[in-house]
């Protein structure tokens, strides 16, 4: 088989709650086709190997590495990005909360740890600080030491849900 | 990473005729975690990836009392580690498919993959292993049945042969007042590979006695390392901390690690000691 036989497939998806249509090469990953294709570069790259956590997604709800997931296989699939986190009322109360807390330096990581916060908190409302750490030790961080990013997680679990009792 | 085509069928036999065509260097992929970050290393340049994960039978997990569990070699370790069966009756297995990356990777591995990427650290293999489980095998001659402990043959090498697609994990009903456990050691809490790894299955007769023991470790020889004797050491015995430091004593002797970045032979060597007995201990708690 050669190269030239390899042709770009049509995938059609829903990206942040908007149908999508685009050409793909198959080994381009979800990553590079939302970058690269789509232009939706809030998504970061750091290492491309499913250690950073820069790329993440949700992929029908569920964080993944973008990285580490072909374009092509999204093809009828729901992906939210951290552009689709803010709607027309502005920002999301995870992404206010990290404002607010100052859970970021130098922001590349940020993206990443919105959406795995969000995957974080859709599953579970209230988690311990020992269970944010856990869920968040596939997104790394070089510049916050990891604490105001905790605090943030609880802050935003405490905004998202009424009966939470976090001081944060 | 090399240009491939990419084909998504919906059954094994489709999946087979794929994987078989001999004028195709293809692999199977499920969760990619493993094959796309060894493909842009450039460890291997298939020219078909077959994406497996559209294929029911290795899309479900399956419990009945007397059957026991069937795991579908697609089935993400989150979507095994959320499954209530598996969590009540399998609780060693959580041990295992639990640590395996954070949690994105856990929304992607699979435990099928972990297994037919045989590398030497990988957590879940023991803990199969002392499950006594086997791997189900669809290929073009027909199917066949693996001992999960007889799988792995070197890093990265299997028994698996052309055109062979592993199917699912099926694991034994679990016997009464049986228990098991696995423990790795890493240098941090999440997201690492083990430095050395062990895996314990006990069961007590009606007397509190030991009746049957299985041991498996990883990370200290070239394959998942089943150690019969230290299990067979244990059989007659009561679960004392005495019997589980002579299995962990076999244990140590039996396994054959190396020195790398990841610990020295010797940190190993103990290492095994401690998982050993403390898996073995935790595998007794679970026979209550």
């Amino acid at each position: 088989m050669t190269q030239s036989k390899i042709t770009k497939q049509l995938v059609s998806t829903t990206i942040n709650g908007e149908p999508v249509e685009f050409l793909c090469e198959p080994q381009q990953s979800l990553l590079e086709c939302l970058r690269d294709i789509l232009g939706l570069t809030g998504t970061k790259e750091g290492c491309n190997d499913g250690n950073c956590g820069a790329c993440s997604v949700l992929l029908d709800g569920q964080l993944v590495n973008s990285c580490l997931v072909l374009g092509v296989e999204i093809e009828g699939r729901a992906v939210t990005t951290v552009e689709g986190l803010a709607d027309w009322r502005g920002l999301h109360p995870i992404q206010q909360a990290f404002l607010e807390a100052g859970g970021f330096q130098c922001g590349f990581c940020t993206p990443g740890i919105l959406i795995a916060t969000k995957a974080l908190l859709d599953r579970k409302p209230n988690p311990s600080e020992a269970e944010i750490r856990a869920w968040l030790s596939g997104n790394l961080c070089r510049c916050t030491g990891y604490d105001k990013i905790v605090r943030a997680v609880q802050a935003a679990a405490c905004h998202l849900n009424t009966e939470c009792e976090v001081d944060a | 990473m090399q240009p491939f085509t990419y084909q998504a069928p919906t059954s094994v036999g489709e999946a087979v005729t794929l994987l078989a065509d001999s004028t195709h260097q293809a692999r199977p992929f499920a969760g990619g975690t493993d094959l796309l970050v060894q493909m842009r290393r450039g460890l291997y340049a298939p020219e078909l990836l077959v994406d497996v994960k559209h294929i029911p039978e290795l899309n479900r997990i399956a419990f009945d009392p007397t059957a026991g569990l069937t795991i579908g070699a697609a089935v993400s370790c989150a979507w095994l580690c959320d499954h209530p069966a598996v969590r009540q009756h399998y609780p060693g297995l959580i041990d295992a498919a639990s640590i395996i990356g954070g949690a994105a990777i856990q929304r992607r591995a699979t435990l099928g993959g972990n297994l037919c990427n045989a590398a030497p650290s990988g957590d879940s293999i023991p803990a199969l292993i002392v499950l006594g489980a086997t791997a189900t095998v669809a290929g073009p001659h027909g199917t066949r049945s693996i001992p999960v402990a007889d799988f792995c043959i070197a890093p990265g090498k299997t028994v698996l042969g052309p055109g062979e697609l592993l199917v699912a994990l099926r694991i034994p009903p679990p016997v009464p007042r049986s228990g098991a456990c696995y423990l790795r050691f890493i240098p941090r809490g999440e997201m690492d590979i083990a430095v050395a790894g062990a895996g314990a299955w006990l069961a007590l007769g009606e007397d509190g006695s030991i009746t049957d023991a299985r041991i498996a470790l990883s990370a200290v020889a070239p394959t998942p390392l089943w150690v019969k004797a230290a299990g067979e050491a244990l059989i007659g015995q009561s679960p004392t901390e005495d019997a589980f430091k002579e299995a962990a004593a076999i244990a140590q002797a039996a396994a054959r690690p190396i020195s790398d970045v990841r610990g020295t032979a010797a940190q190993r060597r103990h290492l095994v000691g401690v998982l050993t007995r403390r898996a073995l201990q935790g595998a007794y708690q679970r026979t209550k």
